[in-house]
């Protein structure tokens, strides 16, 4: 059997290639659901903001469907939505993503999980990319969220959640810090 | 039905995330362990690109600017594969490199070498029904880097793979046989096994060279593969 490609950095250059135009617009005017804006930072372990990441998501659409041949529950696709973003990080380490909040995921067995995304890091000093996923604060549905539940340190939960601006409805903050005291949760899959 | 995981990850084909020897890991890697995440549907589905996604000059390198570019032209193909030896068909690959006197295109490349107007490094591709891919560029340079006292990267290009699924996601770096660079290169030695290491690079391939046009390397890269079916792993439990 051969055996799977050894990851490794995209380093500093990527830019020329990877970048997508629109690849934060992951949602049209016409896509279904309820339309967000994901304002993301990322920190090293210094809290120092990493100007040189990109960050890929993939969501369900708001039916709590993929866009995928795999997915085959009863929601609606959405033809005008992919569930694909690729964005990179700024001089501040930020990003910006706008899409529409995914419906809730079946889970295994009979589970059910909340709305989530999936997030992918990869940057200089990144080997193998880093994989999290963003919640959103304040969803009745995290509570019972069998991934969340995973995170035995209940406080660390916190790190997945993306929280809704104080002033503006439907733009979210999310944080992403790769080490130090509030290290996001990265998930091995 | 819950879907088939994909199997997890083979001891000794990838790096770690804390790798002192190339320094940018030391404040970029979690110190947490990860935590294993089960493969839900979120899991097991991803992106699947169209030709939609390709430029008409994207699998070749050396045609996407007004003259050729400078440098020895050569021919990478290869497949991608799964961990079970099955061609992973229609998936997007997408490459970039230094040019031939291994400077980036690239605002942040500000090193004393030439730039290349005829080569920017960026490359786009589908691999076929047989998970065959081709592309035609040049061979990158050796470059310098501030990692350590006298740091070369050995010659390379790196490679970005989707797969089928949000798991088979895959990026790394072809290098060459025989470079002499690649025992000092922290990044190429961060993949633990020599088995993995091995597998990274390109073998020079008399059939894939062109006559009087340029040498062939061939490169094949394997995404992760499915488990056992849950018919298989009922068995297992009995
Ligand atoms: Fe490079």
């Amino acid at each position: 059997m051969p055996i799977e490609s050894g990851w490794a950095t995209v380093g500093p250059f990527f830019h020329a290639v990877l970048p997508w135009k629109d690849g934060g617009a992951m949602a049209r005017p016409e896509t279904k659901g309820e339309p967000i804006t994901i304002i993301g930072c990322i920190l090293d372990a210094e809290e120092q903001p990493i100007n040189d990441a990109m960050i890929e998501l993939w969501q369900a659409n708001a039916a709590g469907r993929y866009n995928h041949p795999e997915d085959t529950q009863p929601g609606e696709l959405d033809p005008s939505f992919q569930g694909f973003g690729r964005v990179t990080s700024d001089a501040q380490g930020c990003f910006t993503v706008n899409t529409i909040k995914p419906g809730p995921v079946r889970g295994l067995g009979n589970s059910w999980q909340a709305p989530h995304i999936e997030v992918s890091v990869f940057a200089r000093g990144v080997l193998k990319r880093l994989v999290t996923r963003l919640y959103f604060e304040g969803e009745p549905a995290n509570e019972h969220d069998p991934v969340l539940s995973l995170v035995e340190e209940t406080q660390r939960r916190e790190t997945l959640m993306a929280k809704p601006d104080p002033k503006e409805r439907g733009r979210w903050h999310f944080t992403l810090r790769l080490g130090g005291p509030q290290e996001t949760v990265f998930f091995e899959v | 039905m819950d879907p088939i995981p994909y199997r997890r990850e083979t001891p000794g084909t990838q790096p770690p995330g804390l790798w002192p020897d190339y320094r940018s890991t030391v404040l970029r890697s979690p110190r947490k362990p990860l935590i294993a995440l089960p493969h839900t549907l979120s899991e097991v589905t991803g992106p699947i690109f169209g030709q939609d996604r390709l430029q008409s000059n994207d699998a070749d390198l050396t045609s996407q600017h007004k003259e050729r570019p400078i440098g020895d032209r050569m021919i990478v193909a290869g497949r991608v594969l799964d961990e079970n030896g099955r061609p992973v068909a229609g998936t997007l690959i997408e490459i970039w490199q230094a040019n031939s006197a291994g400077r980036y295109f690239h605002p942040r490349d500000s090193r004393d070498a030439p730039l290349d107007p005829n080569f920017t490094g960026g490359g786009r591709t589908l691999t076929d029904e047989a998970g065959r891919y081709r592309f035609i560029t040049i061979k990158p340079g050796y470059y310098p880097w501030q990692n350590h006292e006298n740091a070369w990267r050995p010659a390379h290009i790196h490679f970005s793979v989707f797969g089928s699924s949000f798991v088979t996601r895959l990026i790394c770096q072809m290098y060459f046989e025989d470079d002499p660079m690649l025992r000092y290169d922290p990044i190429y030695m961060s993949v633990p096994s020599e088995a993995g290491r091995k597998q990274l690079l390109a073998k020079f391939d008399y059939e894939l060279t062109m006559p009087g046009f340029g040498l062939g390397y061939r490169f094949d890269i394997v995404l992760r593969g499915r488990d056992a079916t849950p018919f298989e792993a009922d068995d297992h439990a009995h």
